[in-house]
């Protein structure tokens, strides 16, 4: 089967210092190629009407270019005033908060080749978080050093986000904006990193999505998605704890259906000229309540990637 | 002491090193900075500290400050008990280790930790003044500086910061202000530390129980020690003001000629009563007691404190923690005080560089929670170790002195036991490097 060979790359992404030769043929690879091809996420969006549940893939449900999934919009604005609470809703984005910055710190200064010892390694670089939320990312990459734009299709988010970044002058310089990925790509903007954590399994059309987020990066910058793997076990964690046992996530926050797994999210990547670098996975550990770096990918993942050069 | 620790280890780092720290200290010493003269007889305030502590200093640039003064290196120390039943002694070879530990002025520590921090091209300022009031900001607050803690000083001044340390001592201002309750108790007993002389030079520690309490002698370099004697409060106020040769002749009681005999090594018919579980008999078992040097004068004043024991019931707030004294005091029995202050900075320095890493912010709740919980073990583990000691040794229960010379002893013949007994005194244990 070809997705063995997606596999093995996959596996090769994981353990940085392997993933370099392996990766520049296996793109090229023909049964790699034929799945590409088999699988939904052509070029051109197919109408398929309602998927069944037997259906491992979202499906893009139009050819419209907007992100934006209203239902899902909604959710994130009724929680807008929770963000800083860091035991409410988003306390699993704030615990895992270090754990996925030192993942983009560690990246990223070697792919602009800065400092790591430094407390501002970022000084210079443009950064844009997309879907910002309540600007939980953006402050810890302004610390950094970055000159970061928050962007967020909720405005609620957006305003709680600059209210809580006003009070430290550091944070306060954050260009927080209500708009989309795709509308900053008409305004043909562009930045040395592109970040969209936990974003990607909320929007519309997942490779349009990427495709937009490619629009944005700089040739040679650096790209960073992360989401929840569709699972077996990231339904089990990642629902059902979250949302269910624990109730650390208001049921409904996440629909099964839309989420990718890691050969899908480097497929459409590529396909949007962006090559998957290295990934990692985060696990929690329940006893610790702590959350940490590991190669195990099968619940939340994260990848970094490169512009490929126009 | 343990807050020009922490500013030394933050001013070392390369993540934390352009961090804006203001030390506040009413302390006059602290600024004149007074040079040190080695002709003086040392000063009875002595810190015994442990190869963790010396690896830290040195690792921050502060160790070569301390060799510049007096300072004794002690590779034994022999402990043992007036009842002559038992004793132990331990040699830095049994952990194969140069030394088990060093005894330091105060003053020298301290002195040694300025000159650190005045050589490292950091900014810090120095306001000698006292610590009257600190609030926190709320977010909601339209001022300037956000959700800062405000701190007033006593020249009236007010200063803001993202984190406050309180590293204030055992009657911590700031663990007051911040509202934070604490554990603890007296003890009926005083301490009276002193500096003595001997005719030759000492170069072992020296600990042995007596029925109101310990009396340890320790190096301090050159011909002198430092006298740590614990005994009641009416004992003490009377030895406090008794007649200096009286004084000298009652420690000289105390360290030997009194109470009872000298401990022979075949008390136990030359078996330790732990000999069956013993499978290594090794190194100091052969080492004979020792007596230790006599005492020839009293080379300071006497200095009397009581004993007590308290305990922070929180390290962190948000914008605000606690180490050293502020977070926890023992009673300087096993001269672990200021030791595991110094872990304590060593740790916050390094959960601070942490968070910086990753853009936390510093004064962030959710990370000084990682500094309390790598400490707070560690502290109250040691807390109650030195608790049960003071409680085994403090009273003269008959047939609890048999138990204690078998356990001193077993210590002396369970060798992987005393391994880890000094390795957990000398303050490895628990001391995670930075990595
Ligand atoms: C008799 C005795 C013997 C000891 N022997 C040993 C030993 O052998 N080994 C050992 O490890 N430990 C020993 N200790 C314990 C050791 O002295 C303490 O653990 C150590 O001094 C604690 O350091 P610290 O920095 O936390 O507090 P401190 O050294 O007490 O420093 C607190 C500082 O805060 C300042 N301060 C307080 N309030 C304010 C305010 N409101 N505003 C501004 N500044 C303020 C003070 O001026 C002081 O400089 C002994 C203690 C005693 C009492
Ligand atoms: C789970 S939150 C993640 C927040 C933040 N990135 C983080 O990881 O801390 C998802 C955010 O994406 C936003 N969002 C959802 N769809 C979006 C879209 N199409 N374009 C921009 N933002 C979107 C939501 O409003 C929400 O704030």
């Amino acid at each position: 089967m070809s997705s063995k060979h997606l596999l093995t790359r996959i596996r090769t992404l994981v353990r940085p210092g392997l993933q370099c030769p392996l990766f520049k043929n296996g793109c090229r690879n023909p049964s790699f190629l034929h799945e590409l091809q088999t699988r939904d996420y052509s070029d051109v969006p197919q109408q398929i009407p309602a998927a069944p549940a037997s259906n491992p893939l979202p499906v893009a449900n139009s050819r419209s270019k907007s992100s934006l999934k209203p239902a899902e919009i909604k959710k994130f604005a009724a929680m807008a005033e929770t963000w800083w609470d860091a035991e409410g809703p988003f306390k699993p984005l704030h615990v895992m908060n270090p754990t996925r910055l030192a993942f983009i710190r560690s990246t990223l200064c070697r792919h602009f080749g800065k400092d790591p010892l430094c407390a501002r390694p970022f000084k210079g670089l443009k950064f844009v978080d997309v879907g910002c939320g309540g600007g939980i990312l953006s402050e810890p990459l302004a610390r950094m050093g970055a000159t970061v734009t928050g962007i967020d299709a909720v405005k609620k988010n957006i305003k709680i986000a600059q209210l809580h970044a006003d009070s430290d002058p550091v944070t306060s310089s954050i260009d927080y904006c209500c708009t989309t990925a795709e509308k900053l790509v008409e305004e043909q903007r562009k930045f040395d990193a592109v970040i969209a954590l936990e974003v990607i399994e909320h929007v519309a059309d997942p490779a349009e999505f990427c495709k937009s987020l490619s629009a944005l990066t700089s040739s040679g910058g650096a790209t960073l998605i992360s989401t929840i793997n569709r699972s077996m076990r990231a339904y089990a964690t990642a629902i059902i704890m979250a949302e269910y046992v624990l109730h650390w996530l208001p049921r409904g926050t996440h629909q099964w259906s839309s989420f990718l797994t890691p050969e899908e999210l480097v497929l459409i990547l590529e396909r949007a000229s962006i090559s998957v670098k290295e990934m990692a996975g985060f696990v929690y550990d329940p006893l610790t309540g702590q959350w940490s770096i590991s190669d195990d990918i099968s619940v939340n993942f994260i990848a970094y990637g490169t512009k490929n050069s126009e | 002491m343990v807050g020009m620790a922490l500013a030394c280890s933050l001013a070392n780092m390369p993540l934390t090193n352009q961090l804006n720290v203001a030390i506040i200290d009413s302390n006059p010493a602290l600024l004149s900075g007074a040079c040190i003269k080695k002709e003086e007889p040392p000063d009875p305030r002595v810190s015994t500290v442990t190869p963790a502590t010396i690896a830290f200093f040195k690792d921050v640039g502060a160790w070569k400050y301390v060799e510049q003064h007096r300072h004794a290196y002690f590779g034994k120390m022999q402990v043992w008990d007036y009842t002559g039943l038992g004793y132990t002694r331990y040699n830095a070879r049994d952990v194969n280790k140069e030394v088990l530990g060093c005894v330091v002025e105060n003053k020298v520590l301290h002195k040694s930790l300025l000159s650190c921090l005045q050589s490292a091209a950091t900014q810090q300022k120095i306001y000698p003044f006292r610590l009257s009031s600190m609030t926190m900001q709320t977010s909601s607050s339209s001022t300037p500086h956000g959700s800062l803690a405000r701190l007033d000083l006593s020249d009236g001044n007010s200063l803001h910061a993202k984190l406050v340390v309180g590293a204030d001592g055992s009657k911590s201002r700031v663990k007051e202000l911040a509202g934070i309750s604490s554990t603890g108790w007296k003890y009926s007993q005083n301490a009276i530390i002193c500096t003595i002389e001997h005719t030759e030079e000492n170069q072992c520690a020296w600990q042995r129980f007596l029925p109101n309490g310990p009396i340890a002698l320790l190096p301090i370099g050159d011909k002198f020690s430092n006298i740590v004697w614990t005994m009641n409060p009416e004992e003490s106020s009377t030895r406090k003001s008794m007649s200096e040769v009286e004084f000298v002749k009652e420690i000289n009681r105390a360290l030997d000629d009194g109470y009872g005999p000298r401990p022979t090594s075949q008390q136990f018919g030359g078996k330790s009563p732990f000999s069956l579980l013993t499978t290594d008999t090794t190194i100091s078992t052969n080492e004979g007691f020792e007596v230790p040097p006599k005492v020839t004068r009293l080379a300071s004043e006497r200095m009397v404190f009581p004993l007590s024991l308290n305990h922070a019931n929180s390290y962190a707030l948000k914008r605000d923690v606690l180490i050293g004294d502020a977070a926890h005091t023992v009673h300087p029995l096993a001269g672990q005080g200021v030791n595991m202050g110094f872990g304590d900075a060593l740790s916050l320095a390094k959960v601070i560089a942490e968070g910086i890493a990753v853009g936390s912010e510093i004064g962030e709740v959710s990370l000084l929670r990682r500094y309390e919980s790598e400490r707070k073990p560690a502290n109250l583990a040691m807390m109650a170790i030195l608790d049960g000691f003071q409680k085994a040794y403090s009273v003269d229960f008959g047939p609890l002195n048999v138990l204690r010379a078998a356990a001193f002893q077993g210590a002396q013949y369970i060798s992987p036991l005393k391994r880890s007994i000094i390795s957990y005194a000398s303050g490895e244990k628990r001391f995670p490097l930075f990595s």
